[in-house]
């Protein structure tokens, strides 16, 4: 409570003990839980009432090792539906942030995005766009960029029109046991280092899950990412995103994209009902000009997978000839044909089929492709997974 | 011509205030500005003698920038305060270091003449430990501002004449404007914003250690149509924008760098993708379309009041219809 005492408190020194701060819905919540989140002491833990919050302004945080703390993803709804500023329902810009049991609904930008916050934990948070699937949503659902050690774990985001998990120029993450649903991406990781994505389900959005890297942007050189134990079904909602943005290029029914990247395991998913590709293995689509950065995918492993109903409605030109050619679906794995110098592009676990456009240069259009049955090395040793994923001092905060 | 008009009548007001009423001893209270914690009243400070006609005591200066951030169509009153015995250093045409005990005072007021009303003073305090950015509430009666570390939305009528919910700033909000790798610093008082003249005051006052070196200084922005359109495009988004996109601050990892002395075209936005704009990018592919101000999502993003739209994000609930018209013109004769 020690923000309503106002002035008295203001002036005293930090507690050496941590706090609980309430804040209940009801008239004013957007002055209170804001001022809550201002007045916080590092350590302190805001706890927020069951019930809907009104709220007509982005909040934003930004006190180290805060828990932000609500009655359960269903119970206490932030209601961003009347929002009249921000770029986001709510911004972290601190460290050591746990965001927990909430729900964000209608923010006019993104959902939650943290920036330059390190240690942050989103577990059991909901962010979704009531109406659906619309382009006039916000980008991305829940959205850690520029930060290290990253976990989230059992959220849930919908209607994202970019993508529902968003990570950027981040290292360290781990997503796992979350849904995305019914996003143009459901999970993308773009432009960061050493992601764990696992055991989480991918339904109805564009694509499934995504991991690229882009160019002209500060932090660049993605890789070291695994993809398993998940579940990608039946991503096929129609493209929404707006069109400038990368991900308004994904082909609606990608299961999996891997794009300009480096070492990536997709292994042990289940693949099912993905009408243009289980697996999609790519360069980088679009000329650019950046001489750091790496457009082909380098060292990807695609190991054992289930797949089942992939690649019979295929979002790609002539795909009447294409259907015909290998027997009315495509096989589960495509790749453009494009690699770095002598550097593999790919390799596939035994038995794993798989396509090729036979591209030979970045930039070039699909029309030009020479598709083909593809031939790749198996994989060579174990995926090295080393240094992967989220620390697991993260866990502690969930328990 | 309000600017001119705002620092001759400071100016004059100042002098009679001086000769007539302000008590020889009124000074800044040196402790609010360098002490932990944060001054309930604006008042406690002690930065005016006058402080319903934003009168200064002496050592508070007042001051304009060339180009100004545009906020709804506020009028600015911006004042700098050093400690007596202090003095900002020169940085070239960047940033002056103020030292720890300076304090920059900026009032928000919208209505002309008697109809003013001061609606917010922001506060931008140097401690030992950094900046520390404070927002104040005017009261209606115009007597006091009150500390509102979660800001407030005020209904006023914009000089276009807009209705607006008026947005002061919650303490993080002038964070994520003020924020540069991760601490909070002053934005607008970089010598290349600041009129020569003005320098050479403060300068011969004691204020400033020396004159800066190497200046050009930023177009004056009632100058606009007079002056190249591309310099009076890049001072705009220098002012308005490169406080976020630049690296180090809040919108970094766009990509987008806006600051005026960045020359790469790809950084400046030209024939750039957006990264995680949404639909912030409209239907348009790219930042800045040379000769095309109509796709460019800079210009979009700009003519938008729609927040997730709107740029701006902050400080922004209508448009700066002059601001979309000098960055129109810019992009409209750039060459292919």
């Amino acid at each position: 409570m020690r923000f309503l005492i106002g002035t008295a408190a203001l002036a005293l020194a930090a507690p050496a003990w941590a706090e609980t701060i309430t804040v209940d819905a009801g008239a004013d919540a957007q002055q209170r839980l804001q001022e809550a989140l201002i007045l916080a002491q590092p350590g302190d833990e805001v706890v927020l009432g069951a019930g809907r919050f009104a709220l007509d302004d982005g909040l934003s945080l930004d006190v180290d090792r805060v828990t932000l703390r609500g009655a359960g993803m269903d119970e206490t709804v932030l209601d961003f539906t009347g929002q009249k500023d921000a770029g986001e329902g709510l911004l972290v810009t601190s460290d050591g942030v746990t965001l927990r049991d909430f729900a964000v609904e209608n923010p006019r930008g993104d959902g939650i995005k943290s920036k330059g916050a390190d240690d942050i934990v989103y577990y059991r948070v909901r962010v979704r766009w009531t109406a659906g699937p619309k382009a006039t949503n916000g980008a991305y659902g829940i959205y850690p960029v520029e930060s290290s050690n990253v976990l989230i774990d059992g959220v849930q985001v919908s209607g994202a029109s970019d993508a529902g998990i968003y990570v950027g120029q981040s290292r360290k993450i781990t997503i796992r046991n979350s849904i995305a649903e019914a996003n143009v991406a459901g999970i993308e990781i773009e432009n960061s280092r050493d992601a764990l994505v696992e055991n989480n389900l991918a339904t109805r959005n564009t694509g499934g899950i995504l991991v690229f890297d882009l160019p002209n942007l500060p932090v660049e050189g993605g890789g070291n990412v695994i993809v398993r134990g998940n579940l990608v079904v039946a991503n096929d909602t129609p493209n929404f995103a707006p069109p400038g943005n990368i991900v308004a290029s994904v082909r609606r029914g990608t299961g999996v994209l891997v794009m300009a990247n480096d070492h990536v395991l997709v292994a042990h998913n289940w693949l099912v009902g993905n009408p243009t590709a289980q697996v999609m293995v790519v360069a980088y689509l679009k000329s650019f000009d950046d001489k750091r950065y790496n457009p082909y995918p380098r060292y990807v492993t695609v190991g054992h997978n289930h797949f089942e109903r992939g690649g019979y409605d295929p979002q790609i030109g002539g795909k009447e000839a294409l259907l015909a050619a290998f027997g009315g679906s495509l096989p589960p794995v495509l790749w453009d044909g494009l690699h770095d110098g002598n550097t593999p592009a790919l390799a596939l676990a035994e038995g794993v089929p798989g396509w090729t456009l036979n591209l030979t240069a970045q930039g070039q259009g699909v029309e030009s492709a020479r598709p083909g049955p593809l031939q790749a090395p198996a994989p060579e040793g174990k995926f090295d997974e080393s240094g992967i994923g989220a620390p697991a001092e993260l866990d502690a905060r969930i328990r | 011509m309000k600017f001119a008009h705002a620092i001759l009548a400071l100016a004059l007001a100042s002098a009679a205030g001086a000769i007539a009423a302000r008590p020889v001893d009124m000074r800044v209270n040196d402790s609010a500005v360098v002490d932990d914690g944060m001054p309930r009243k604006l008042s406690d400070y002690g930065f005016f003698t006058d402080a319903a006609r934003q009168l200064p005591v002496k050592g508070v200066v007042p001051y304009r920038l060339n180009t100004p951030l545009w906020s709804d169509g506020a009028e600015k009153l911006r004042f700098v305060y050093v400690p007596a015995g202090m003095q900002a250093k020169a940085d070239g045409e960047g940033l002056l270091q103020f030292p720890v005990g300076s304090a920059l005072v900026k009032t928000f007021a919208f209505g002309e003449g008697s109809d003013r009303r001061l609606v917010e003073t922001r506060v931008l305090l140097h401690r030992a430990d950094g900046w520390i950015a404070l927002p104040y509430l005017w009261n209606a009666e115009q007597t006091e501002a009150t500390l509102a570390v979660a800001g407030a939305r005020v209904p006023v009528t914009t000089p276009a004449g807009e209705q607006i919910s008026y947005r002061v700033p919650n303490k993080n909000q002038c964070k994520e404007c003020h924020g540069l790798d991760g601490v909070v610093t002053p934005i607008g008082p970089k010598a290349r914003n600041l009129a020569p003249e003005w320098l050479a005051s403060f300068n011969k006052a004691g204020h400033l250690d020396r004159m800066p070196d190497g200046v050009t200084p930023l177009p004056l922005w009632e100058d606009r149509a007079k002056v190249a359109p591309d310099l009076a495009a890049r001072a705009y988004l220098e002012a308005n924008c490169a406080h976020c996109h630049r690296p180090g601050a809040t919108a970094s990892n766009s990509g987008l760098d806006l600051r005026w002395e960045q020359h790469d075209p790809q950084a400046i936005g030209i024939m750039k993708h957006p990264v995680a704009a949404g639909r912030g990018a409209g239907d348009l592919t790219y930042d800045i379309v040379p000769g095309d101000p109509g796709q460019s999502i800079l210009v979009f993003r700009m003519s938008s009041p729609e927040p997730g739209v709107a740029m701006p994000e902050l400080g922004k609930q209508s448009v700066d219809r002059d601001g979309v018209d000098v960055v129109s013109r810019w992009i409209s004769g750039m060459r292919d």
